[in-house]
């Protein structure tokens, strides 16, 4: 049992709750979390009940956001999109930062031609245009919102691959490597028990921004109508109806896009928080 | 230098068969094919007329053999022709679109670079001011606004509401008959949305680039020397420390070469304007894979030429990388 607010976990995490910003921004997102989850007992609409009575109808006590262009609330709307957004930022990521993680570890650790077959790869990744080449992809496939998230993933991973790789080379040749190595562990088990947890920690901060940058790639295909189909809400979509309707109903436009910037701002924020939290060269 | 730079020149060829092996993967293992496409509407298509089309866009071929009929036009900078009904060389198309797409992203990137760095350098100066935090304040906000919902707003408030600027399209109805001046009059109201809102989407990330870059050097030895000499502050900053900050900044400009002809399909399809993205945007969406292809292959190129150009331009700025790995 290491002292309270003495071992490296705990030290990170006073750093990091002295920092309010930061800290605002995690609480935002656990409550987005509680209220994409909870949407159900939220709200008293169902997201795709169609009411042609009240088409189009500014805020208001009962409809907070107004309803779109078939009645349904904007509101309830919203709040079931966060969970299309927040499913797409981690399973995106997930799948970016395993790949990047196993390239740049077998690539840190091996050298030599692997390690130059796996690093001109990811100069090659690194040279598309990233949302040309997702378009690209997604365009061709039938729309669903796993192959949105396997897609981003797939053309993310680059950054992650780097840096783990270069934690990799300096954590290889420390002496409680060689000291392994000297015992007879296996490659393996210097990788997986050794040098990857020590590897992780940029890899935390580049996650968390990576989730902000999925969050936003899907709301724009969303956007762009070959992301998350209707009647599944998502921001994204949600705003394409903003754009045919933008003429009468500004409501359509401007809660969504706030949710977005807001979840993304968060996501930012908690990501930098992190970051300065693991920098010991930042004492507060 | 010069063989630092024919290394690198060499280094470009493995990594270019790359990019139009990926291209080509990519776009071939989707399922589903341009031909379907084309056809699935009209059940009377026979399936002899079908495999006539197949083999006239030369898709009736093993895989390899068409990657390397492909690879072979490439070479001769053709990237045949566009499955469309019109069938034209996508050279052609894709040229013709060239001009609107690079006016509009030459004028957002000056406008770009020559916001940021002022507003970089007074962040940077004025650390922990009020002014530095009322920037990165703003800094965090345009990093997480979604760019199509902030035009989606100003065409709400300048084109929807107080009908100040068009928004949508390059010309009114009625242009031809303008006067030159009322040409260009209209020309740039119809730019003004576009640009403004491409040049915020990036600000955000290069001021907030250069702040960090000018904070470095100001706190190096030589800026405390300068100070200590009893140089005005005017001297320190705009002549000592503002030319090694702005370094890293070319690298910048050499990143922001794909983008200038690359275009942004959002953007494009917002503003319905006819440039690189939206007929991006078109080939994806009709399967035409000679034009898709073209255009990631030429977006990724430029970005591999952007970045040599870049280290080129660091590497004569700055003696220490010259000589370093010349």
């Amino acid at each position: 049992m290491s002292e309270p607010g003495r071992g490296p976990f705990q030290e990170c995490w006073r750093r990091f709750t002295a920092n309010r910003f930061a800290v605002a921004a995690l609480c935002l997102i656990v409550a987005l979390f509680v209220l994409s989850l909870g949407a159900s007992l939220l709200t008293p609409y169902d997201p795709d009940a169609i009411d042609a009575w009240h088409v189009l109808l500014p805020p208001s006590a009962a409809h907070f956001f107004g309803t779109d262009e078939l009645g349904r609330d904007v509101f309830t709307r919203v709040i079931y999109g966060a969970r299309v957004s927040l499913k797409v930022g981690f399973v995106a990521v997930g799948i970016a930062v395993a790949i990047g993680t196993v390239v740049g570890l077998i690539s840190g650790y091996y050298g030599g031609w692997v390690d130059t077959l796996l690093m001109r790869l990811v100069d090659i990744m690194l040279c598309f245009p990233t949302f040309f080449l997702i378009l690209a992809v997604i365009a061709m496939l039938e729309p669903s919102i796993w192959y949105i998230m396997v897609i981003i993933g797939l053309t993310g991973w680059m950054g992650v691959a780097r840096l783990v790789r270069a934690e990799v080379l300096s954590l290889k040749s420390r002496d409680f490597v060689s000291a392994a190595r000297v015992l007879g562990a296996s490659d393996r088990r210097i990788i997986f028990r050794h040098i990857l947890p020590n590897a992780l920690s940029p890899v935390l901060v580049s996650a968390t921004l990576g989730v902000a940058g999925a969050i936003l790639t899907e709301s724009a295909l969303s956007f762009l109508g070959i992301g998350v189909q209707p009647p599944t809400p998502s921001w994204g979509n949600i705003l394409t109806s903003g754009k045919d309707y933008i003429e009468f109903a500004w409501w359509l436009s401007l809660f969504p896009g706030l949710a977005i910037l807001v979840t993304v701002l968060s996501y930012n924020l908690v990501g930098e928080g992190i970051r300065d939290a693991l920098d010991p060269r930042k004492q507060r | 230098m010069v063989n630092y730079l024919i290394k690198r020149i060499i280094m470009l060829f493995p990594l270019l068969l790359g990019i139009t092996l990926i291209t080509f993967t990519v776009i071939h293992l989707a399922p589903g094919e341009p031909v379907e496409m084309q056809t699935a509407m009209s059940p009377k298509v026979s399936a002899a007329s079908r495999a006539r089309l197949r083999e006239f866009y030369g898709l009736d071929k093993p895989l390899h053999v068409q990657y390397l009929r492909w690879l072979g036009h490439l070479a001769h900078l053709d990237f045949g022709r566009s499955f469309a009904p019109d069938n034209r060389p996508v050279t052609d198309k894709i040229v013709e679109r060239i001009p609107i797409t690079l006016k509009l992203n030459v004028i957002a990137l000056i406008l770009e670079f020559g916001l940021a760095i002022p507003i970089g350098i007074l962040a940077a100066v004025h650390r922990d001011s009020l002014l530095d935090r009322g920037i990165s304040v703003f800094v965090f906000v345009g990093f997480a606004v979604p760019t199509f919902w902030l035009a989606l707003l100003c065409m709400y408030i300048f084109g929807v509401k107080y009908s100040l600027l068009p928004i949508s399209g390059l010309h009114s109805l009625g242009y031809e008959r303008l006067s030159a001046f009322g040409r260009f009059w209209d020309f740039t109201k119809h730019l003004i949305l576009p640009i403004s809102i491409a040049t915020f989407g990036s600000l955000a990330g290069l001021s907030r680039y250069m702040r960090s870059t000018m904070l470095e050097v100001l706190s190096q030895d030589y800026i405390t020397t300068a100070r200590a000499k009893g140089l005005r502050e005017r001297v320190v900053i705009y002549k000592h420390a503002l030319k090694n900050a702005l370094l890293p900044v070319i690298t910048l400009l050499g990143f922001s070469l794909p983008g200038l002809i690359g275009g942004s399909v959002i953007f494009e399809t917002i503003f319905a304007i006819p440039g690189m993205g939206q007929l991006f945007y078109q080939g994806v969406m009709a399967r035409d894979y000679p034009l898709v292809m073209g255009i990631l292959v030429i977006g990724a190129c430029l970005t591999l030429v952007g970045n040599l150009l870049a280290d080129v331009c660091y590497a004569v700025a700055d003696p220490r990388i010259r000589h370093g790995r010349g």
